[in-house]
């Protein structure tokens, strides 16, 4: 069944075009991977995909579950099970990562209408990701972000991810800034998460990540439109022949 | 074509005033004007002794040749003190028990939350026997409606009484201390003040006592164009402790009101004074209109050694604010606090801070300040730091924050440090922060909305002072500031 489906997205960014008609379709159990130059518009459509405001649909249509979110606020398409994580994460000093995460899965319990989870409960979840991820459990006490290293931040999205367990998670660049070793922890963590039941879509440029979680498509953006899609293989001859092959054809 | 609107952070904090509405009942009200006469009438209405009409009289006379102070970083249109009342209570005489208070006036504090009857605790905390009671002095307008467990507290000897009875029943501890912390001529409101002070409240702590329970005194103006002009006086003799709070509110009216209030402290040696303040005076509409000046004068003196005074004040409301609690550390190894949440939105102008002068050998201060401000708010934090010559080895830590929430408000900070001694340590720490839309995308991809989001990031953003309030006053701060940051999504 198509968990996510893209189709003809336009979208503009302060009047500027940016996404010319992306079509996409991904299905429970997938992974999939997009690739492309800088600036060819891959966070742009991550962002259009969790509703981020300033990013105008101008014309297509997004679909979860099959049902249209195109209109729905950021919020709405989390609770139906939209994850984005970021390439750039903001701090929030203050904001203590328990407080946050406790704060989002209640909301996510809310909008499914079941009661708050006890504290005992989920400071046991919690702890037991966090040694997953290997990460120091005094991160939990820290403000969200707050002078994490470029590294503990992204290892923090896909805690933020196991957290929250979506059907679709955006994983936009989670790869970029990790040291060799942060990347197969981060690289375990989403394959730990991988499951016929949730879809996955790697944005990325590197082909160091695919080799630990293999994906089922790849896909090309250039300038905004999705060129070529095609399997595994595809990302092995961009990482031999970069892309200018692509734009030639 | 669709475009999302997901709300800014601007957007987020339109403010929405629960305590706005007006109680209808009939009132006695001195006509508008001041004069020597109209200070000689309120003293006469309360049958007040000659020392105390004569030290109004003298208050009013010295007002007469004082301006007001225009250093505050705020701007408003002159005010005419001869259109404003100067007294006004409910008819009839003061009812001797809750049974002969006004209906209308006891479900005014019903609709506030403020419990009258003794039993209760303050609203929007759960009935839990843990919570030790809290023991209230209801001022509506010029005067003190009830207070309550005054036999409890009576039991371990501790006076809690509206001011006016204070005046009748300990006329020899009010004539020593009243003005003795804030002279008459201190400044052009305080002078106001003691010229026209209407009621409010008397707290005497004896010595070596812990108040059994907390005190507060609420404070409602009802009535149009009428000022409030409550005068506090708290006295902890050697050894004691009191935790002592003030709520205020006032209906939603489009005319501006005047608040001028005198709060004088006398810590002993070896006493605490914890005074904590939520304030949530109407701020005036989203154009500014109406809301209340709250100009007011808090001081404490730590008159003996290690006495100790903290002030905690959370400001939500009013459309000025001008206050600086202070304190005066005049004995050896005495102690001074400041912990402050002050938030202004729309129109709103803060101009908030502390002064603490240190006269004694090894005293300490600590200044906590946090100010947000949203909409087109201005909040100015203005703290002075004084070292005396003979205050020797002493020490002061400052830290002041601020947080931003959207591009069109500003916040300031005026900091300033007078130093006599080479051996004081003197420490100063400011930041300020801006709420990003980025971090409320951030909240709301991860299913959280942007109006919890926000009051999570001001929740967070204020925990140090949060935390030096009493539990009650801290679940209600922490709704105020929800319920002021709440708003038009969309
Ligand atoms: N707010 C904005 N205003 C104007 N142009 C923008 C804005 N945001 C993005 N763009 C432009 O949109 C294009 C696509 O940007 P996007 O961030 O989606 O690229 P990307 O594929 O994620 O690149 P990278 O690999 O560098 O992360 C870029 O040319 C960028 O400059
Ligand atoms: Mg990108």
């Amino acid at each position: 069944m198509s968990l996510l489906e893209v189709s003809n997205l336009f979208v503009s960014v302060d009047n500027r075009d940016i996404l010319k008609g992306v079509d996409l379709e991904v299905n429970a159990g997938e992974v999939h991977a997009i690739m492309g130059p800088n600036g060819s518009g891959k966070s742009t459509l991550a962002n259009a995909l969790a509703g981020r405001q300033g990013y105008s649909i101008e014309s297509g249509c997004i679909r979860l579950d099959s049902v249209d979110v195109t209109s729905l606020e950021p919020e709405e398409r989390s609770h139906r099970g939209l994850f984005m994580a970021f390439q750039y994460p903001v701090e929030i000093p203050g904001v203590t990562n328990i407080e946050f995460l406790k704060t989002a899965v209640e909301s996510h319990r809310a909008a499914h209408g079941c009661n708050e989870i006890s504290a005992v409960e989920f400071m046991r979840n919690l702890r037991s990701l966090t040694a997953r991820l290997e990460l120091n459990p005094d991160f939990l006490k820290r403000g969200v972000n707050e002078s994490f290293s470029g590294g503990e931040k992204k290892r923090n999205e896909i805690l933020q991810m196991l957290c929250l367990h979506p059907r679709i998670a955006l994983l936009d660049e989670t790869d970029s800034g990790l040291d060799i070793d942060a990347l197969q922890v981060v690289a375990r963590g989403i394959n730990e998460f991988r499951s016929p039941a949730n879809a996955i879509v790697l944005v990325t440029h590197y082909q160091r990540l695919l080799n630990y979680i293999a994906p089922d498509y790849v896909h090309v953006m250039m300038d905004g439109r999705v060129i070529k899609s095609g399997d595994a293989s595809l990302a092995l001859a961009l990482e031999e022949r970069g892309y200018g092959w692509l734009e030639e054809s | 074509m669709s475009s999302k609107s997901n709300p800014t952070a601007q957007e987020l904090v339109q403010n929405e005033y629960r305590a706005g509405f007006v109680t209808d009942i009939e009132s006695d009200t001195i006509p508008p004007g001041l004069s020597e006469s109209v200070v000689r009438q309120i003293s006469n209405i309360k049958a007040e002794p000659e020392w105390l009409t004569e030290w109004r009289v003298d208050a009013y006379n010295r007002w007469c040749s004082m301006h007001e102070p225009r250093w505050a970083h705020v701007k408003f249109p002159p005010i005419d003190y001869q259109a404003i009342s100067y007294f006004s209570a409910p008819k009839g005489d003061k009812p001797k028990s809750l049974d002969e208070v006004d209906p209308e006036l006891l479900r005014t504090y019903e609709k506030l939350g403020i419990p009258l009857h003794e039993q209760k605790v303050l609203a929007g905390v759960e009935e839990d026997p843990s919570i030790a009671p809290v023991a209230v002095d209801a001022v509506f307008d010029s005067v003190s409606i009830t207070t309550t467990f005054r036999e409890t507290l009576k039991e371990h000897g501790v006076v809690f009484c509206s001011f006016s009875e204070a005046v009748q029943s300990h006329p020899d501890l009010v004539r020593k201390y009243l003005g003795s912390v804030v002279p008459k001529s201190d400044n052009f409101y305080a002078a106001l003040n003691s010229a026209v002070f209407s009621d409010g409240t008397f707290v005497y702590v004896p010595e070596g006592v812990r108040c059994p329970m907390e005190l507060l005194t609420y404070f409602r103006i009802n009535a149009q164009n009428t000022g409030q002009f409550e005068r506090t006086l708290i006295i902890a003799d050697k050894g004691s402790y009191v935790s002592y709070l003030e709520g205020c509110t006032a209906p939603m009216r489009d005319e501006n009101q005047l608040h001028a209030a005198v709060v004088e402290l006398v810590a002993l040696d070896d006493a605490h004074i914890k005074y904590s303040t939520v304030q949530n005076w109407y701020p005036g509409d989203e154009n500014g209109a109406g809301g209340i000046y709250n100009f007011v004068t808090k001081r404490g003196t730590c008159r003996g050694r290690r006495s100790h005074i903290s002030w905690t004040q959370v400001e939500t409301g009013s459309a000025i604010t001008w206050k600086y609690p202070s304190v005066i550390l005049r004995g050896d190894e005495s102690k001074g606090e400041f912990y402050s949440v002050a938030l202004t939105n729309n129109r709103q102008q803060a101009d908030t801070g502390t002064k603490m002068t240190h006269i004694g050998k090894n005293t300490t201060s600590t200044i906590v300040s946090k100010g947000i401000s949203a909409g087109q708010s201005s909040n100015a934090y203005r703290g002075l730091v004084r070292m005396n010559p003979g205050a020797r080895e002493s020490r002061n830590h400052t830290q002041c924050d601020s947080l931003l929430i959207g591009s069109k408000c500003a916040a300031h900070t005026f900091p300033y440090i007078e130093s006599r001694r080479k051996d004081a340590i003197v420490e100063h720490e400011a930041t300020t922060t801006k709420v990003s839309d980025d971090q409320l995308f951030l909240c709301q991809q991860r299913g959280i909305s942007p109006e919890k989001a926000v009051s999570m990031i001001v929740n967070g953003f204020c925990r140090e002072v949060f935390r030096e309030l009493p539990m009650e006053f801290a679940v209600e701060a922490s709704k105020l500031l929800e319920v002021s940051l709440e708003g038009a999504v969309g």
